[in-house]
């Protein structure tokens, strides 16, 4: 357990209107506010016109209240959840280009295969294998390789859901969303 | 009590549905402005922007033709914070758009709803560096609320509606409109929809919980020392009534921020005046010895609270306040109530009675009591004229009733601590920014938006020479201000932290002025040049009476500072007084304050 306000890496979902600038916007806002992202991916939904974001970054309990509000505050924005404090799945991609000449390539694909991460191509003296996962798993399986040689490397933004029922941030997409407070 | 709040003196427009029309983006520009009520402009013509300009004859809207952009933004501005309704400026791409910026920024730091509408390059010129062209969403991003770039002339009317929308409601701020030049030359079959805006990722209504509302009623009813905060929130949300009634009920002394001031009425005997860096003594005193703060519309600024790691130690903080990204901000608070101001405080009101706060203020009472003989008494009356005279003699001579516009610097803190408003709206100031230079072209908004009011512009001899040029267009346009300039030959509040805090070395502060009565005349306006006290009245009398714009060059003392002063990030209660003269001054003073200064 963390101390209640200490900087822990929380995990934003945001969903956005899908129009030109608006990553733009959250960008300059995380950036004007100094709050520092870690990682931030930006992708389709399966609404037209609406975007998911996961947004990853470092901060405390006020801090991340601030950032929720501020989100908010962005009119292409229409619900944000911080969704560090519930059961959720972060998962991440990596795609690593590895030295593997014939005669270590089985060795390669041994290891990779305890990691679940499946070659994607075969080259002469190359192998492209594909990672998901949490970015431990995929910083393990990156050190295991590295002895052979790691050549290139890539790795998506995190995106993450909650895990059981619909989430609140997604039911007020589904639905018109509630006012945030009724007296 | 049921005033809008967004919009308390607009006059109700009934204009006829003309049906399905061809009309050209320029002509839609203009049309949508005068749905949302807009009587003038602000601007500047250009390139880009010359297709709206070419339409402008055919509408009801009056044009005021600016001498730089900046000037169009403040006049906006000024516009805005005296009648409440936004404020519009218009200029051309690149450098007009530009010269926008600071303008822009200043309403953005003050929550000010103004929409700017630019020209842009032909959309299909957009990024490829044609003549004028600026990336002014990019620019603009940071300091406005919201902004749009419109490249589709079927766009225009929507935009323009939201625009106005966003701008208004909520916690109000600048909106941008960037639209390109072919949009505004193509013809569109077009009907104006009156339906209201639908932005789904926009909510600015709000309200707190009953629970929240009645943990804040038994925070005020424990409360033994409390104290009420009075932000510029409570004249956005015209909730000056709603606080007056919560005064009367609770007895609780108020303190106003910078833009509060005219929230609460200065001469009520609970109002302790402006807090902060340049507050009196005992309202900083009280507020590190409450026991709760109720804090409306305000956003705790470092100017207000000075160290905050020992601001207010002993205080409960219940925060109104309409944007959740306020909460927790600077201040760590008890109990947020997210929401208007005005909504939230005729919620609360029947719950409130009168507290147990009898020895509280008898004890600011006392606290006052050192301080009755107050700085501007304690100034030698050698025939030398001084800025805090000036200001107190123009609030006795207008009767406090004036609508005065300040500058940023010495002048404006004189101005919150001599001129004693009781009304709303009377005081506009840039406050968040300090934006030099705000004074005039505010003025001159404020004039068209309350052509009845006496409007008074205090600004420094350098504020002043930064937007002077608008004087041309005070001639031009008939707009009659009266300026009184404080020249004291010095930037006088870069000059005083100099001599507090860079050793007395006056670097770059020493400025001149133009001879501002033949400036005046230069510009077919009045000037009048005053030096000693005796002469001010007259002065502002002449001034008065003058039918054209007239400029009072008061030579007042050079080297003067503002007192008292909580320097930067110092504890709230740790200030630098006036140091105390040798009263050699015997036992008549004239300058001393007579009972019915109170």
């Amino acid at each position: 357990m963390t101390a209640p306000n200490q900087p822990t890496l929380r995990t934003f979902v945001a969903y956005v209107e899908d129009q030109p600038g608006v990553l733009n916007r959250i960008a300059s806002l995380f950036r004007r506010r100094n709050f520092n992202i870690v990682s931030l991916n930006v992708g389709r939904t399966h609404e037209a016109g609406i975007s998911r974001m996961t947004v990853v970054v470092e901060a405390d309990d006020d801090k991340a209240l601030r950032i929720e509000a501020n989100l908010y505050k962005l009119v292409n924005v229409l619900s944000v959840e911080d969704i560090s404090k519930q059961p959720n799945i972060v998962r991440d991609i990596a795609l690593i280009k590895v030295k593997a000449p014939p005669e270590k390539r089985s060795e390669v694909l041994q290891l990779c295969q305890v990691f679940r991460a499946r070659a994607l191509d075969v080259g002469p003296d190359t192998l492209v294998v594909e990672v998901t996962g949490t970015q431990d798993k995929i910083e393990g399986l990156l050190a295991i390789l590295a002895p052979f040689g790691v050549l290139e490397m890539v790795q998506s933004g995190t995106v993450a859901m909650t895990r059981g029922d619909i989430s609140s941030a997604a039911k007020s997409i589904a639905q018109e969303r509630p006012r945030i407070a009724v007296a | 009590m049921a005033q809008p709040s967004t919009n308390p003196s607009a006059p109700p427009r009934i204009v006829p549905e003309p049906g399905i029309r061809t009309l050209t983006g320029a002509q839609i520009i203009w049309d949508a402005l005068e749905r949302q009520g807009v009587e003038v402009v602000f601007g500047y013509p250009g390139g880009a922007i010359m297709p709206a300009y070419d339409a402008l004859p055919g509408s009801t809207i009056r044009h005021v033709l600016v001498r730089h952009e900046q000037g169009a933004a403040h006049m906006a501005d000024g516009y805005a914070r005296a009648s409440g309704r936004v404020g519009v400026a218009v200029a051309t791409s690149g450098p007009g758009a530009t010269n926008l910026v600071t303008g822009i920024a200043n309403a953005m730091m003050d929550s000010i709803p103004i929409v700017c509408i630019t020209g842009q390059v032909a959309s299909t010129l957009i990024g490829s560096d044609a003549f004028q062209e600026i990336d002014f969403t990019g620019i603009t991003l940071p300091i406005t609320k919201h902004n749009f770039l419109v490249t589709r002339t079927e766009d225009i009317m929507p935009t323009i509606k939201q625009a106005f929308y966003i701008a208004s409601s909520g916690r109000p701020g600048p909106v941008v409109v960037d639209i390109a030049k072919d949009a505004q030359n193509r013809s569109i079959e077009y009907q104006y929809d009156p339906s209201p805006v639908r932005l789904p990722g926009y909510r600015p209504e709000r309200l707190p919980l009953p629970e929240e509302l009645r943990e804040a009623k038994e925070m005020i009813m424990e409360a033994k020392r409390p104290i009420i905060f009075c932000g510029h929130g409570v004249i956005r949300a015209n909730a000056t009534s709603l606080l007056l009634e919560l005064v009367h009920k609770t007895n609780i002394p108020v303190a106003l921020t910078l833009l509060g001031l005219g929230g609460f009425p200065a001469r009520h005997e609970r109002s302790l005046g402006m807090m902060g860096m340049h507050g009196e003594a005992w309202v900083n005193k009280a507020i590190q010895e409450a026991d709760l703060i109720i804090a409306l519309g305000m956003r705790f600024d470092d100017r207000v609270t000075g160290n905050l790691k020992t601001y207010a130690p002993n205080a409960k903080k219940i925060h109104v306040e309409l944007d959740p990204a306020e909460i927790n901000k600077n201040v760590k608070v008890d109990l947020p109530l997210l929401g208007d101001v005005r909504e939230i405080l005729r919620l609360l009101l029947p719950h409130l009675g009168p507290g147990d706060c009898a020895a509280w203020l008898a004890y600011i009472e006392e606290l006052k009591g050192d301080s009755a003989v107050r700085d501007i008494q304690d100034l030698p009356d050698n025939g030398r004229l001084f800025a805090p005279h000036v200001i107190n003699d123009l609030w006795r001579y207008t009767d406090g009733k004036a609508l005065v516009v300040t500058d940023v610097g010495q002048h404006q803190m004189w101005e919150a601590q001599y001129y004693k408003h009781d009304h709303p709206r009377k005081l506009l100031t840039s406050g968040g920014a300090g934006t030099m230079g705000f004074a005039l072209p505010a003025a001159m908004g404020a004039r068209l938006a309350c052509p009845n009011d006496e409007i008074w512009v205090i600004a420094g001899d350098g504020g002043f020479q930064m937007t002077a040029s608008e004087l041309a267009t005070c001639a031009q346009e008939n707009i009659k201000v009266n300026v009184a300039i404080i020249n004291n030959g010095f930037l006088g509040m870069v000059r005083q932290w100099q001599q507090f805090f860079y050793g007395g070395r006056y670097v770059a502060t020493p400025i001149k002025s133009p001879d501002y009565v033949m400036l005046a005349q230069a510009h077919g306006l009045k000037g009048i040049c005053v030096t000693k006290r005796s002469d001010v009245r007259a002065a502002v009398e002449q001034a008065r009476s003058n039918a054209e714009t007239t400029l009072i060059d008061f030579r007042v003392e050079q080297q003067d500072s503002v007192y008292p002063m909580v320097p930067a990030g110092a504890d709230l209660d740790a200030m630098i007084r006036r140091p105390k003269p040798e009263l050699k001054s015997a036992p008549h003073n004239p300058i001393f304050e007579t009972g019915d200064d109170k």
